[in-house]
């Protein structure tokens, strides 16, 4: 399978499903009494979802403020329609959806300065200001709290007959086309690379940086989305009452569109308009047939509470696995055993793949060292982690890097990838200065790290993982390539097959990363960094926690690898070192103790005395 | 002409609004310090607090007996749900901690709703601090005078259990790493359960002896909810002192903007917010790891 298609199978056949579905709806819900304004209500929220599950569901940025949007989108369109006796519907529609856009655009820059909590809390009083404007310092647009009534249904003159759309069921094909236009833009975004880094970004934000992708201007995107589609289902909602109310800035229309999409199955696109079908027509039900006043929504309430503890992923996600589990239980286990044992015996038997080039040729008029640290120095608070360090690596080498615990390994290579910022010192890579360059930025350049603890995508597999370091390669750190498929990304197939040939995972491919052995993880770990081609690759204990026989074969995998590229690695495993590097670097509390070939290093008095601590004074004759 | 006697009467009405938001917010704050979950419900508690005082108010006809009853039952029904429901999240992604305790302010507010009717029900301030008295010419509400006094207490309360008891040592020490004090060999699910019943007390005290100046409603909470959060946000999230302050610069711009204009006070308050994210993303109190 190609890794586009994994983003995106059964192509096309949701959109069909759905055309049926939209289609058959007014020639069967009237059997069962439904009423066609429930019907169009539904679809307004499911609308009004799609933006919403694709900044929550897909990037993981829960925002309680969408109401914010409705309204804005809402109002503009309904002050256009009433008030200034614009007469072109669907425009002030499109209208209303702009400038939902671009208020969110603006929010967005201030509301995603934090995460999670923060950005809950802050999106919850940001749509709580937009309820105050709309009621006073704009009361003379918004009519305040009687809203605006009046809102025309639109009509289309067609040259030899003109269809209204009025109220009812009349109004559905109007509402259930712009649904439908709806879902199929967002199905192409998120089977587009946009949307396969969204998903990344709420897996591990951190890794989606490190690996090169603009994760502001990415989650920015998702953000401006969600405030679009809110805009226009705002928009619809005045057209649909005639009425554009107050009541939809208010925090219980961000609270709702939350419930619905928990309910109905987060990051599915139809969970909202599942949550808003099941949340209304149980409220018809227990209102009109059970004939519950205010108690209904307690009932939702208890039902929503119930659905979080128990059916994390809601009533879509709880289908998925249902069917997942008896797929599974038909199809016999013990044929995932026979593949995933095939997928290694592959991969074991396979001639080694070519080296990966590194992406960037150094220019040739450079010839100087690769990495050229000067003076590295990084306090915190009291606290010396390095100190004056001087370090060069020239191209091609394998550099290795020991030092007991503690003596600031870690904290020097977050300063050559620019994780953290030196206190002082000057970083020059490729002749370049990249002292507070972003960590991002430095990835592109072509200088990235594997980490010490996993930094993985964890629900995702391990061709998707690759997929999003290789699409910070291909496509550079933003593009907006949202409506094109993923599979349509040149080179991207090819790359990531290299890539799981290089770090022997080929067999593994379609496994998420929660089911892999850790050893297995570790070499993705190490796949990930290398996805993205760097011309100089930083490895932190890549080794670490490895079985003897797994750390064998891991070290002919680094040999494999090194090939044509410059590597600095940091590992506890002096043998492994010693036989990999060319060059060791020794650091202690902070500082370059002795640096050398691994023979120098071996017998060097310094070094025996840091690590055992003088005992090789004492042992002496 | 600039009024001051109407300044003095809302600078000091801005006093009070701002030492009960400290006390709802400073609860908030310690739950999401200590148990990293931010308690959505926290406004559903505030209202709770308030409906189970004006039980026993109707019960004993004293309101002492109301305070006590309203904050213990506000206790236990705190550590019960941290027991039940909310310790089951820990481990779930903020997004679920959000939705069980959006969900769960839903279930209190229509509980109390299906118990007591959307109808305002009201508590008669104490026969000690009824009337009014005069203050150098200004004429103010005795039980508003009161109420300060009785909202600093619960915050010296709450001062003293944070920074002078083994307990609140070991919730600071939650606040800064929980993991490490788990680790220390104490068990860190049972401080939780109680900081969490600190917290629901804390919005409940808060909810009963507010009950006598407003009247209560179940949809009190949201309202309240949001400007904790505002607190919260200005204060920086985790820090007890930051909603102290916090809760005052929000209740004196909320009373002194309703003296100009009423239908600015909430936007100035969120410019304030703004004006902060902007300048401190962490809040005046905040540190960075928190959040």
């Amino acid at each position: 399978m190609s890794a586009g298609k994994l983003f995106m199978q059964r192509r096309h056949l949701i959109e069909i499903l759905t055309a049926i579905c939209l289609i058959a709806v007014p020639f069967v819900l009237p059997h069962i009494d439904a009423a066609p304004n429930t019907v169009n209500r539904i679809l307004v929220w499911g609308l009004f979802g799609i933006g919403f599950d694709i900044l929550f569901g897909y990037t993981g940025l829960l925002s309680f403020g969408q109401s914010a949007f409705y309204g804005t989108g809402g109002f503009v369109a309904a002050y256009l329609l009433t008030q200034a006796g614009f007469p072109y519907v669907v425009l002030a529609l499109i209208i209303g959806m702009v400038a939902a856009a671009l208020v969110g655009y603006l929010i967005g820059l201030l509301a995603l300065r934090s995460t999670g909590i923060y950005f809950a809390m802050i999106t919850v009083a940001i749509a709580e200001i937009f309820f105050f404007v709309e009621f006073n310092p704009l009361s003379a647009w918004t009519g305040g709290e009687n809203g605006l009534p009046g809102v025309p249904t639109p009509s289309f003159y067609l040259g030899f007959t003109t269809i209204h759309f009025s109220g009812g069921w009349s109004l559905y094909p109007f509402i259930a086309l712009i649904y439908f236009i709806g879902i199929v833009i967002a199905l192409r975004i998120v089977r587009s690379p946009v949307g396969a880094i969204l998903t990344a970004i709420r897996e591990n934000p951190l890794r989606a940086e490190a690996v090169g992708h603009n994760v502001q201007g990415y989650k920015l995107t998702a953000f401006v989305i969600a405030a679009a589609y809110a805009g226009m289902a705002g928009g619809l909602l005045g057209v649909m009452q005639a009425f554009m109310p107050p009541d939809a800035f208010m925090f219980d229309t961000s609270g709702q569109l939350v419930m619905q999409t928990a309910i109905g199955g987060r990051a599915t696109l139809f969970g909202p308009l599942v949550g808003a079908a099941v949340w209304l027509f149980l409220q018809d039900f227990l209102q009109a047939t059970l004939g519950l006043g205010a108690e209904w929504k307690l009932v939702l309430g208890v039902v929503f509470v119930l659905l979080v503890v128990f059916l994390r992923q809601g009533i879509i996600g709880g289908v998925r696995d249902l069917y997942g589990f008896v797929k599974s239980r038909l199809a016999a286990e013990p044929e995932e055993a026979v593949t995933a044992n095939k997928g290694q015996m592959a991969a074991g038997t396979q001639a080694k793949p070519l080296p990966m080039r590194p992406r960037h040729p150094v220019a040739r008029s450079f010839t100087g060292p690769i990495l050229q640290a000067t003076g590295l120095t990084k306090h915190y608070g009291g606290v010396l982690a390095n100190t004056d360090i001087d370090f060069t690596v020239n191209q091609g080498e394998l550099r290795g890097i020991i030092g007991p615990n503690g003596a600031g390994k870690s904290t020097f290579f977050k300063m050559l990838t620019c994780e953290v910022h030196p206190t002082s010192g000057k970083i020059v890579f490729e002749g370049r200065d990249i002292t507070g360059l972003s960590v991002t930025d430095v990835c592109q350049l072509g200088l990235t790290k594997s980490y010490q603890v996993n930094q993985l995508f964890n629900s995702l597999t391990v061709r998707q993982n690759l997929v999003i370091s290789a699409l910070a390669e291909l496509r550079g750190k933003f593009k907006l390539d949202m409506l094109s498929s993923l599979s349509g990304t040149p080179g991207l197939d090819e790359h990531v097959e290299h890539t799981l040939e290089l770090v022997n995972l080929t067999g593994r491919s379609d496994t998420p990363v929660s089911e892999l052995a850790y050893g297995e993880k570790r070499r993705l770990e190490v796949g990930l960094a290398l996805a993205s081609s760097p011309s100089l690759l930083l490895l932190d204990e890549p080794l670490a926690g490895m079985s003897p026989q797994e750390r064998v074969e891991t070290v002919k995998l680094l040999k494999s690898i090194s090939q044509g590229r410059t590597m600095i690695i940091i590992d506890h495993d002096m043998d492994a070192l010693f036989e990999l590097a060319e060059r060791i670097t020794v650091l202690q509390e902070g500082r370059i103790l002795v640096e050398g070939t691994p023979d120098e290093i071996k017998s060097n008095a310094k070094v025996q005395e840091a690590y055992l601590g003088g005992v090789h004074e004492e042992l002496k004759p | 002409m600039f009024n001051w006697t109407n300044f003095l009467s809302q600078l000091f009405n801005g006093l009070v609004l701002g030492a009960l938001l400290a006390l709802i917010s400073s609860g908030l704050t310690i739950i999401y310090g200590t148990l990293g979950v931010l308690n959505l419900a926290h406004g559903a508690m505030f209202m709770l607090g308030g409906y189970a005082g004006y039980v026993a108010y109707e019960a004993s006809g004293s309101f002492i007996v109301a305070v006590i009853a309203a904050t213990l039952f506000m206790l236990i029904f705190g550590v019960l749900l941290e027991r039940l429901i909310i310790r089951h999240f820990y481990d779930r992604p903020d997004e679920d901690q959000l939705l069980v305790t959006f969900g769960l302010s839903i279930c209190i507010v229509e509980i109390v709703r299906y118990f007591f009717s959307s109808m305002s029900k009201s508590v008669p301030p104490p026969s000690l601090f009824s009337g009014i008295t005069s203050m150098g010419g200004v004429m103010f509400p005795t039980y508003r005078l009161a109420l300060i006094g009785i909202v600093a207490a619960g915050l010296l309360a709450l001062y003293l259990v944070l920074y002078r008891t083994r307990l609140g040592l070991i919730v600071r020490a939650g606040i800064e790493d929980a993991v490490m004090v788990d680790s220390l060999g104490i068990n860190v699910y049972r401080v939780f359960m109680i900081v969490f019943g600190i917290g629901a007390m804390a919005a409940g005290f808060a909810g009963i002896v507010n009950a006598p100046v407003v009247s209560l409603t179940p949809g009190m909470g949201e309202t309240i909810l949001v400007q904790t959060f505002v607190v919260v946000v200005i204060g920086g999230v985790g820090s007890f002192p930051g909603a102290i302050l916090g809760g005052l610069i929000a209740g004196e711009i909320i009373s002194i903007t309703s003296m100009i204009n009423p239908g600015y006070a909430y936007i100035m308050l969120f410019a304030a917010m703004t004006l902060v994210l902007v300048v401190r993303p962490h809040g005046l109190f905040g540190k960075k790891g928190r959040a």
